[in-house]
């Protein structure tokens, strides 16, 4: 059994393999929530209602889905250059960290400039956390697949210790939280009345950027063509290491920026459970994306609705909403090999 | 009446749109050796890999003492008796000698080296193979390892031997030894098919050629009844096309190595003049990769004195160092360093240039430039392709080369590197690359060529350097030296007085 | 209590062991896979629904060593599926690794919540009893189990010829198949029995360790587990003296935690392990000699 390339592969098979992979992923949450004693498609009429069935579900999707692209952006920028950044949580923890070191009172200034400044020291804060692994990669040759997983759980404890300890909340009754930001540390609803705010726009804008750095810049091409080939890309004169460590900053800065817009834009406070997989699911995002950054926005948008509308079909249905993770998982795994062969057949012998 | 040992029948094979195996039938009998002929290129490797199971046939039969072997099973073609040495030595470095040897030939729970390294050691001595049981792969030189690849195949009891071009990696020395043990194979009943591209060697050891090109069989001939030139026009379907040099005058020194040392490389002093080609000469891993890094700029000197364009390469020296002094660099692996194969074509023509105008601005590429950069190469060297957006990996290896040849030329360098320029290109594109370098030399500019190929080192070369173990023989201007000559050198020969 | 004296209570050093027996099953399933050239970052997936897998089948009223088997097929067939992906199809095992611990950390909590909807307490279950042994010899079962597995894979990478081919594969593949065996059942059994073996690991923690089972208890083991491999140059004694050396450092630092907790914040021991993770991955990285085609996925008929 072996695979062979297609050179020019059929619009039924780049459509219906893909297609194929969405079926299975459904047929699978169909079973499960079958399983669960519960009617698979009233099932997923819930999970679509909770996620765009309403002005509301809408936009508490597309504020889930906003440190969903910042993450993804920061996974797909990092995979394209295959420096393996799975320590995008770290990262988003990092920028929540600074954001609300300098945001809480320490840094007096009104809001236009205060919020750069903070989103400015977020980026920074994530970069500085994925230049360690990066740099341990190009001068030692350490892995770093397991360096940044390792430093989540780091990053976590030191958060964990500073709630507990100098940034903890005099009036937080023992609940290890941060205080609140200052009110000019705050993003603004984008929508007024609605959860909605501006890192939304943020996320967005970093999108854009993230593309034209890749398709436009000089530092892009490096970054596709050290990911691709670095032998060759050395050899044509690319300082490989150098491209490395500035994808590092790139894609730590996207994620540290995560955590600064869900501080200063959705819980005005620090606290343990910031993030609830941020990072890792990023992974799923920036993959389903094929790692095209304007693709990540797509992607964010609909892993933040499976997760959303979950939630609400569980209260509901009684599903729990773990359903979700697996779908999204099942979603990533199948969408991969369904990538995979609209590009090979299976051949045997 | 001679025993048939193995015979195809009609075999057929096609890789997308190309036909690699057309309708290809032959029978070998035993205690013969066949040697199959043909360009790079000519299906020669596909179809023995057909015949030993890697790959299955479109159509036809592969028969073994009679038996038709299942397609696609490299474990039948073993247990009947087929041995493959590959030209890409399949040996896993961290195991040892014996290891290799015995791998897939126990049942699950028994390996029982001891015994094993008795009669490896036997067998050795039998096929005039010396090496050690018990040394470890990755320490064994590179015809050593070969060695173990032939004790593989004895040891499952191999009745026909196969070898993909085995030459290719050995001294003049190192071939003729194979050769020895070859007749000794023959001579105990085992039957060959030796696959090479290399006339003088075909003459040398086979009973019968046969010819393939563009995949199909084009001829077969006795070996005694055939000569070179017979067998030359078999192989390509013309007369080989004969290069005219014209003699061109002698520039200024443009690169100098006085004294230089690097890893794999002790005291080298060569010097690289304008308008003309210095051939080198040596056997793959004596030290060419390490002078080819070297100029390139993937690699320092540790110590001696390196000069370019008349200035110093010191401790800064880098790729981009020495694309700046204007050397043009053809590397010696296109698909490893030379392009980026998920790439396109314009991608690829400004990986070198990108960072400067008129393809980038204040690090933002000009993609319009970049493209019409890589429509001038299409077109002013000939690379056949849909397009400037094709990804690269869709072209044959010739037009790959063209676009590299496109990319290092096109600025009109002083100074030419060419690292194996023409390996795996067929007749056609081979010719093209020679025209292009000589081109560069009658403009003035100055060429190392390296290639393991002497006949086309002493054709193109104004002045042959020979490489051996790290070391450079004395200059040989042209026609002052005869191949065994430079056979003696590439062995090692001659370095003592020299060094 | 002197912090040197720790080290030589026997209590400290059935800590030790007990600490070290997850990581070994773990580190020699990852050793396993690795040395037939396939990464498999599904190992902190696998080890929760080992966990959870094991916890359940005897929670639901099967013996213990059935809890085990459980564990151990469900890995396996978690594995079945990375190598599936990863071994024909030839799909990044950096993603279908992370893929399949995402799935499994799911599949484990999906699962949990539907067979105990409104439960907020764990529920406990009888675990593995220590063996009648003095001192820190007094180890359950798994635990002999886990040095057993060691023992066995030593030997078998060491001695058979099927060790000698999984050796072969994660070099060069090319070898493996020009000799008449096939590169990809190698690669799949070895993922397959890999990931087995990673989910005993798992289930150590809810059979032996901790009696129940909650979501995150496996909190990383399985990363450090890819860093001990590592860290023992694929060899399957020194990535045993690393899980030791571990587990010795993480026992040593839960003790000094209860002696100098009042001085300093326990988030710093419990960072230790981690950051001693990172750093034998830099002194280890320089010299370990990697398998050559680790994470290379092979074609046939392709060079």
């Amino acid at each position: 059994m072996r695979l062979e390339p297609i050179a020019a592969p059929t619009p039924a098979r780049l459509l219906g393999l893909p297609l194929a992979a969405l079926a299975l992923t459904l047929a699978i949450g169909a079973a499960l929530a079958a399983l669960a004693g519960a009617n698979p498609l009233a099932v997923f009429g819930l999970i679509l209602k909770g996620a765009a069935g309403s002005r509301f579900a809408l936009l508490e999707t597309l504020n889930r889905a906003t440190p969903l692209i910042f993450t993804g952006l920061a996974v797909a920028v990092a995979f394209r250059a295959r420096l393996w950044n799975i320590g995008a949580e770290a990262q988003l923890y990092a920028g929540a960290l600074t954001t609300v070191l300098l945001g809480t009172g320490a840094v007096a200034a009104p809001a236009p400039l205060l919020l750069p400044l903070l989103a400015l020291t977020a980026f920074a804060a994530g970069a500085v956390l994925l230049l360690g692994p990066a740099f341990l990669k190009v001068r030692f040759g350490v892995d770093e697949v397991v360096t940044t997983l390792l430093l989540n759980f780091i990053m976590l404890l030191f958060v964990s210790m500073l709630l507990e300890g100098p940034l903890k909340d005099p009036l937080s009754l023992g609940w290890p939280q941060s205080p609140a930001l200052v009110p000019d540390a705050r993003l603004p609803r984008l929508v007024s009345g609605l959860r909605l705010h501006w890192g939304f726009a943020l996320a967005l804008a970093a999108a854009l950027v993230t593309w034209a750095i890749m398709a436009r810049t000089t530092l892009g091409f490096e970054m596709r063509a050290v990911g691709e080939n670095p032998a060759a890309a050395a050899f044509a004169g690319m300082p490989v290491p150098r491209v490395l460590l500035r994808t590092a900053i790139l894609s730590g800065g996207l994620a540290g920026l995560a955590g600064f817009s869900e501080v200063a834009g959705l819980k005005g406070n620090l606290t343990l459970d910031l993030s609830p997989g941020f990072g890792y699911t990023g992974i799923i995002v920036a993959m389903l994306a094929m790692l095209h950054p304007l693709g990540v926005v797509v992607a964010g948008v609909f892993v933040a609705g499976v997760f959303v509308g979950a939630d609400s079909m569980s209260r509901a249905a009684g599903v729990p909403s773990y359903i979700a993770d697996i779908l999204v998982a099942t979603a990533l795994l199948t969408m991969v090999a369904a990538l995979k062969l609209t590009r090979f057949r299976i051949r045997s012998g | 009446m001679p025993e048939t040992v193995l015979r195809l029948k009609g075999i057929t094979k096609r890789f997308g749109a190309q036909l690699a195996n057309d309708d290809i039938s032959f029978a070998l009998q035993k205690g013969e050796v066949i040697a199959l002929l043909g360009e790079n290129g000519a299906g020669k490797t596909t179809l023995m890999n057909i015949l030993f199971g890697h790959y299955t046939a479109d159509s036809g039969t592969v028969e073994v003492m009679g038996t038709a072997l299942p397609p696609g099973h490299p474990r039948a073609a073993l247990a009947a008796g087929v041995g493959m040495v590959h030209q890409h030595f399949t040996l896993a470095d961290n195991l040892t000698v014996a290891e290799n040897i015995l791998l897939g030939t126990r049942p699950l729970w028994r390996l029982g080296q001891g015994d094993a390294r008795a009669r490896i050691r036997d067998l050795a001595r039998r096929f005039g193979l010396e090496v050690d049981p018990a040394a470890r792969v990755a320490d064994l030189a590179v015809g050593e390892r070969q060695r173990v690849e032939i004790l593989k195949a004895l040891w499952r009891d191999a009745r026909i031997l196969i070898l993909d071009e085995p030459t290719a990696v050995l001294t003049p020395q190192e071939t003729e030894a194979l050769f020895r043990t070859l007749r000794l194979a023959v001579a105990q009943g085992l039957s060959i098919v030796f696959i090479s591209h290399k006339l003088r060697e075909v003459l040398a050891v086979s009973d019968r050629v046969l010819v393939l090109r563009h995949g199909r069989l084009v001829g077969e001939v006795r070996t005694r009844d055939t000569d070179r030139h017979q067998l030359a026009r078999l192989m390509v379907g013309a007369d080989l096309p004969t290069q005219e040099i014209p003699p061109v005058p002698e520039g200024p020194p443009l690169l100098e190595l006085r004294a230089v040392s690097a890893p794999g490389l002790s005291a080298i002093d060569l010097t690289l003049r304008g308008g003309r080609i210095t051939g080198l000469a040596g056997v793959s891993g004596n030290g060419q990769s390490a002078l080819a890094a070297l100029i390139a700029g993937t690699l320092a000197p540790t110590s001696g004195e390196m000069q370019a364009a008349g200035l110093p390469a010191g401790p800064g020296w880098s790729p981009q160092a020495a694309i700046a002094r204007g050397i043009a660099r053809i590397p010696e692996d296109r698909h490893r360093t030379g392009t980026i194969a998920a790439m396109t074509l314009t991608e690829n023509a400004i990986l070198e240039a990108y960072g400067r105008p008129p393809f980038s601005h204040r690090s933002w590429i000009d993609w319009r430039a970049a493209r019409s950069f890589a429509e001038e190469i299409i077109a002013g060297y000939d690379v056949r392709c849909p397009g400037p957006d094709t990804r690269i990996s869709l072209l044959s290896g010739g037009n790959m080369q063209k676009l590299i040849l496109g990319r290092a030329l096109s600025p009109e360098p002083r100074m030419i590197l060419a690292n194996q320029p023409t390996r795996g290109l067929d007749v056609g594109a081979v010719a093209y690359v020679h025209a292009r370098l000589l081109e560069a030399r009658a403009r003035g500019a100055a060429i190392l060529l390296i290639s393991e190929d002497l006949d086309e080192v002493q054709a193109l070369s104004d002045e042959i350097r020979v490489i051996s173990a790290g070391r450079l023989s004395p200059s040989f201007p042209r026609g002052t030296t005869s191949q065994a000559e430079l056979g003696a050198w590439m062995a090692g020969h001659g370095f003592d007085h020299a060094a | 209590m002197e912090h040197l004296d720790i080290l030589l209570t026997a209590s400290f050093w059935a800590a030790v062991l007990r600490i070290a027996s997850p990581l070994i099953f773990a580190t020699m399933g990852e050793l396993i896979c690795e040395r037939a050239g396939v990464l498999n970052l599904g190992i902190e997936g696998i080890m929760v629904i080992g966990a959870f897998t094991g916890w359940f089948a005897v929670y639901a009223g099967l013996p213990l060593w059935a809890g085990v088997a459980t564990a151990l097929l469900a890995g396996m067939a978690f594995g079945l599926l990375h190598g599936l992906l990863t071994v024909p199809l030839g799909l990044s095992q950096h993603v279908v690794g992370l893929g399949i611990t995402l799935l499994a950390t799911a599949a484990a909590s999906y699962a949990y919540r539907l067979a105990l909807p409104r439960v907020t307490t764990p529920p406990r279950i009888d675990p593995f009893q220590p063996l009648p042994l003095p001192g820190a010899l007094a180890q359950t079962p798994l635990t002999y189990l886990a040095f057993l597995t060691v023992a066995v894979t030593a030997f078998v990478l060491a001695r058979t010829p099927l060790g000698l081919a999984i050796r072969a594969v994660g070099e060069n593949p090319q070898a493996v198949e020009a000799q008449g065996l096939s590169v990809t059942a190698l690669r799949l059994g070895a993922v397959t029995i890999g990931s087995g073996l990673m989910a005993v690991g798992g289930a150590f923690l809810t059979l032996s360790a901790f009696s129940s089972f909650f979501f995150e208890m496996v909190n990383g083991r399985g990363w450090i587990c890819i860093a001990l491999v590592v860290f023992g140059a694929w060899h399957p004694g020194r990535a045993l003296l690393g899980a030791l050396l571990f587990a010795a450092f993480d026992a040593y630092q839960i003790r000094l935690q209860q002696t100098l907790g009042a001085a300093i914040p326990y988030q710093v021991f419990l960072m230790l392990p981690y950051a001693l993770s990172i750093l034998a991955l830099v002194i280890m990285s320089r010299r370990a000699r990697v398998p050559a085609a680790l994470m290379t996925p092979y074609n046939r008929g392709e060079r």
